[in-house]
């Protein structure tokens, strides 16, 4: 799935996160990843995130995560809206999102 | 006999909420992705309640998602993700005729046989919310094999009617054409929400009306309507210290090969027996009434 523009989901609010995705500049991929739990669950939520963009087949754009303890459900969700919302998909391909 | 005396509303756009709301032990809990959700966020809940239905904490309990109508721009991937989610129970808002939920029934085979599961696994509950539908609730309850319910919702239903909500007489020949057409379908039938928090005692008031009426249960909108509502539902110590003897009565009458049981010199017949089964499961679910 190609990013074409810059596109946004999810909230701040406790126990959700907010994911922005826009075009990269370059090629390739760039995650910036931001949470209150950072230390104990960072590497897991670097995992859902990536795991999530490689079924959807997002191999570049920026991608930036700013998470308030979200769980992974949750994580994937958004990042599957924002990524959605940024390669404007018109059709939804269920087996990339499970 | 599933018990569903609590079916708990959930936006389906509220995270937190959804990846919480476990810990109250409704009887059902419902993801909604109707009117709870705003237009500019209906994709971003479906794929939300798609990944929450897939927690194992919901394997537990009974799922239910309320769609989009299916006459909507929302409606048909709402159902894509309820389905291939695993969802148990899909509720379809704004039931007018049998015709709805017979669409709604193939468009679901469809979905199980494209995402190989179990044809006939995912269950359907119709909502009721016009005078058409009203007028049409015997058709629609008998218009699937799959549906486990019907519920009255009294928002909708009012406007259409040109009233409003009020002590409940404004909903008496609806609930009473709902609950009888579930019943002469042998489905359960969900009471409306009642949308005022503050007004505790107005909502036992009304819990106490239609528990006496028949209805399974209700609908709620808040997590602290549960116990209220369950035990209201709860049978007290004499009736459940009533129901044993009836079902052990039941049960030696079986073991004797009985066609007929008395219990005090009162016949118990089937109907009897069921009724006491349906106490004991109460009791066993949420105590004696306090």
């Amino acid at each position: 799935m190609k990013i074409v523009k810059e596109a946004l989901a999810g909230t701040l609010e406790s126990s959700d996160l907010l994911v922005k995705v826009a075009p990269a500049p370059g090629a390739g991929l760039e995650i910036v990843i931001s949470s209150e739990v950072m230390q104990q669950f960072g590497a897991q939520i670097d995992h859902v995130v990536r795991d999530t963009l490689n079924k959807l087949e997002v191999t570049a754009g920026l991608v930036v995560v700013e998470d308030k303890g979200a769980l992974d459900c949750a994580i994937r969700a958004r990042v599957q809206t924002a990524v959605m919302r940024g390669a404007e998909a018109q059709q939804i391909n269920w087996s990339a999102l499970s | 006999m599933k018990l569903r005396r609590s079916m708990l509303f959930l936006p389906g756009a509220n995270a937190a909420m959804l990846s919480t709301a476990f810990v109250y032990k409704p009887d059902s809990i419902m993801f909604d992705l109707e009117d709870a959700v705003s237009l500019r966020e209906k994709d971003s809940a479906r794929l939300l309640v798609f990944q929450a239905l897939q927690l194992p904490v919901y394997r537990e309990i009974e799922t239910v998602v309320r769609i989009n109508p299916l006459n909507t721009p929302f409606g048909h991937a709402d159902l894509e993700a309820a389905v291939r989610a695993g969802v148990d129970v899909v509720r379809l808002p704004k039931t007018d005729c049998a015709e709805d939920v017979e669409l709604l029934e193939r468009e679901v085979e469809r979905i199980e046989r494209a995402c190989g599961r179990e044809v006939g696994s995912t269950r359907l509950m119709a909502a009721i919310e016009s005078a058409s539908g009203v007028i049409n609730a015997v058709s629609i309850a008998k218009a699937s094999p799959r549906l486990i319910g019907i519920a009255l919702a009294g928002f909708d239903y009012v406007m259409d009617m040109q009233t409003e909500r009020g002590d409940g007489t404004e909903l008496f020949y609806a609930r009473c054409a709902v609950l009888h057409a579930a019943r002469a379908a042998k489905i359960d039938a969900f009471d409306v929400v009642w949308s005022d928090l503050n007004d505790e005692a107005g909502f036992l008031k009304e819990v106490d009306l239609i528990k006496r009426l028949g209805f399974n249960g209700k609908s709620l909108i808040n997590p602290r309507q549960i116990e209220l509502l369950h035990n209201a539902y709860a049978p007290t110590e004499e009736e459940v210290e009533y129901a044993g003897r009836v079902v052990a009565a039941a049960a030696e009458g079986e073991r004797k090969g009985l066609g007929v049981v008395s219990l005090n010199g009162k016949m118990i017949d089937g109907p009897v027996i069921d009724h006491a089964r349906r106490v004991l499961q109460r009791a066993e679910a949420s105590g004696t009434r306090k």
